[in-house]
């Protein structure tokens, strides 16, 4: 299953030139920086605009080309705006239903009661939209949208508009969602925080075209990944989170690698750990009497070129999983670092999304 | 004092007759017309815009005489009827309809089109996305949200009708039954120096009048509509 598109569309001021295979696996996320054409093409795919000359290929759906056109109502798409969308007039609980009423039964895949459980929306269903706060009310448009059994997921945005709390919040709804759903889900962001937590590929965009199609993985292990333009290059590790030992330390298990976590005690989950180069040190020798929780063997793979008098240091885990390191220039050449060689990371702080 | 002249009743109920039929025929057309307008920019949406709002600045004796000119035998429009074997439309009721119609649309298609601005896309976009198809939107989305609009809209058109003088007096004349209305009605009693009859109607015009806007401004009290010309 692929979705092709090939659009050519030029306004003054404005391009988007795309001929594109997309990934339809999970959850991808189209990023780059504002204007530069990622709303526009999830408007391309889901029929909103119509620009003439496109063509857009769901599997074996013909969905647009010069001589056939089908209307978004047609194509069954489930949508999330970047701005609360929640229809004014009706209340929550005919929101979550004006997409399920309008699905044939036999098409049906999800239930009211279901929809109220994936997104813990049961206390909200007799509100009226007015009541809610902006993090509610995106919950409740996911919840529609999924309940109108959507062959495709697109979501413009949808935590842009809120305060990071309510982004905190509702986070883990959009991990449920993608994961339950069981459906290409396309997510527009220029949050790349969004991005290593929720999604499997990555559509990079620039100035109105493609510029990359990678797995999360391929665009962490890239050092100039526009991924990393905010907060500096880090890796992610995919993983699961147990419960806190006899020591009170959290761990977070990712394939052979085991990490301690203060201060966290969760049940048993999937997470994804977030590590920022530069909270990693390199040392030749096993650390001793040393305040950091998680040093880790790994083998170094490969140099970046120095930037500003930082070299950022790719090197494997046991296991295989990546992990970047950020270090001055003059420490590099100092220890002698080297591919091949093998040293101890230092994780001074990590992130967990779960 | 307040007795109505069987003559009066029958300027009422023509012109009751007229705004109804008015009201009906504008509200149908005006609908699709301010979507339209209301959906974008550009320079023939302009042109129609102007061409909307001519009667907001146009005297109605300049309406009136160019569908005169128009609707009566030997205009294009009363000239094909003829040749059709059918009646021209001066000084008919038909005629006075059309004219109506024409001279009332600002006031239809001004606050249908603001309320489907204020609306905007979006809603529709969402409803699509949830399987909604062009008719069901109209009847699921845009009546309930553009409900105030569609009000103001009716209400305006049918108390403009009720208060058309101009426009009438050059179509239409004053045929009792036919094309004399109140309006006509309160000039004619005014010329035969025939004041009390005068003063009766033009009370009643004043009272519905008064009457409409009230419920005009009452439904719409929290966004007061503006027509612009």
């Amino acid at each position: 299953m692929t979705l092709s598109l090939r659009a050519h569309v030029a306004r003054p001021g404005f391009l988007l030139d795309v001929n594109a295979c997309l990934p339809t696996q999970g959850v991808t996320a189209l990023f780059g920086r504002s204007g530069c054409g990622k709303t526009t093409l999830l408007r391309l795919i889901a029929g909103l605009d119509r620009h003439s000359g496109s063509q857009v290929n769901f599997g074996e759906q013909v969905w647009q080309n010069e001589h056939h056109f089908v209307p978004l109502e047609r194509r069954r798409i489930g949508m999330v705006f970047q701005e609360s969308s929640l229809l004014s007039h009706l209340g929550v609980r005919d929101n979550l239903l004006y997409g399920y009423q309008r699905t044939p039964p036999a098409l049906r895949r999800l239930e009211f009661e279901d929809a109220l459980d994936l997104l813990g929306i049961h206390d909200l269903v007799d509100r009226r939209v007015d009541q809610l706060s902006g993090g509610q009310r995106q919950r409740i448009a996911l919840g529609r949208a999924l309940l109108s059994s959507p062959q495709m997921l697109l979501l413009d945005e949808p935590l842009s508009a809120l305060d990071s709390q309510s982004k905190r919040d509702i986070l883990p709804y959009i991990e449920r969602l993608a994961a339950h759903a069981g459906i290409p889900v396309f997510y527009v962001t220029h949050a790349a925080d969004e991005i290593e937590r929720l999604a499997d590929n990555i559509v990079f965009m620039q100035a109105g075209r493609v510029t990359h199609i990678e797995t999360l993985q391929q665009a962490l292990n890239r050092p100039d990944s526009p991924l990393f333009q905010d907060d500096g290059p880090a890796s992610v590790l995919q993983g699961r989170l147990e419960p806190a030992g006899a020591d009170g330390l959290g761990v977070f298990r990712a394939g052979m690698v085991t990490l301690k976590l203060a201060g966290i005690d969760a049940a048993t989950s999937s997470a994804r750990l977030r590590i920022r180069a530069r909270d990693v040190s390199l040392a030749l020798d096993p650390p001793q009497r040393i305040s950091i929780l998680n040093h880790l063997p790994m083998t170094i793979e490969k140099l970046h070129k120095p930037v500003a008098g930082k070299v950022v240091v790719r090197g494997r885990l046991a296991g295989g999983q990546p992990l970047l390191a950020e270090i001055s220039a003059w420490s590099c050449t100092e220890l002698g670092l080297a591919p091949g060689l093998a040293v101890h990371a230092l994780i001074k702080a990590v992130s967990l999304f779960n | 004092m307040l007795t109505i002249t069987p003559d009066d009743w029958m300027a009422i109920r023509v012109t009751l007759q007229l705004c109804f039929y008015t009201t009906v025929i504008l509200m149908i057309i005006s609908t699709p017309l301010a979507l339209w307008l209301a959906d974008g920019n550009s320079r023939l949406r302009s042109v129609v815009q102007a061409l909307v709002a001519l009667p907001l600045v146009l005297p109605p004796t300049v309406l009136g005489f160019y569908l005169l000119l128009a609707l009566g035998p030997q205009g294009w429009i009363g000239g094909t009827l003829e040749r059709f074997g059918l009646d021209h439309l001066a000084f008919s009721f038909s005629g006075i309809l059309i004219g109506s119609v024409i001279y009332s649309l600002p006031f239809a298609v001004q606050p249908l089109q603001q309320a489907f601005r204020q609306m905007g896309r979006r809603p529709h976009e969402v409803a699509q996305s949830l399987g909604a198809g062009p008719l069901d939107r109209f009847i699921s989305i845009t009546l309930p949200l553009a409900r105030n609009g569609f009000v103001i809209a009716a209400t305006l058109a049918f108390a403009h009708t009720l208060g058309e003088f101009g426009v009438i007096l050059m179509i239409g004349g004053s045929i009792p039954g036919e094309t004399h209305v109140l309006s006509t009605t309160i000039y004619s009693h005014a010329e035969a120096m025939n004041y009390a009859a005068a003063h009766r109607l033009s009370l009643m015009l004043l009272a519905a009048a008064f009457t409409v806007l009230f419920i005009v401004y009452l439904a719409n009290s929290r966004k007061p509509v503006v027509v612009q010309p």
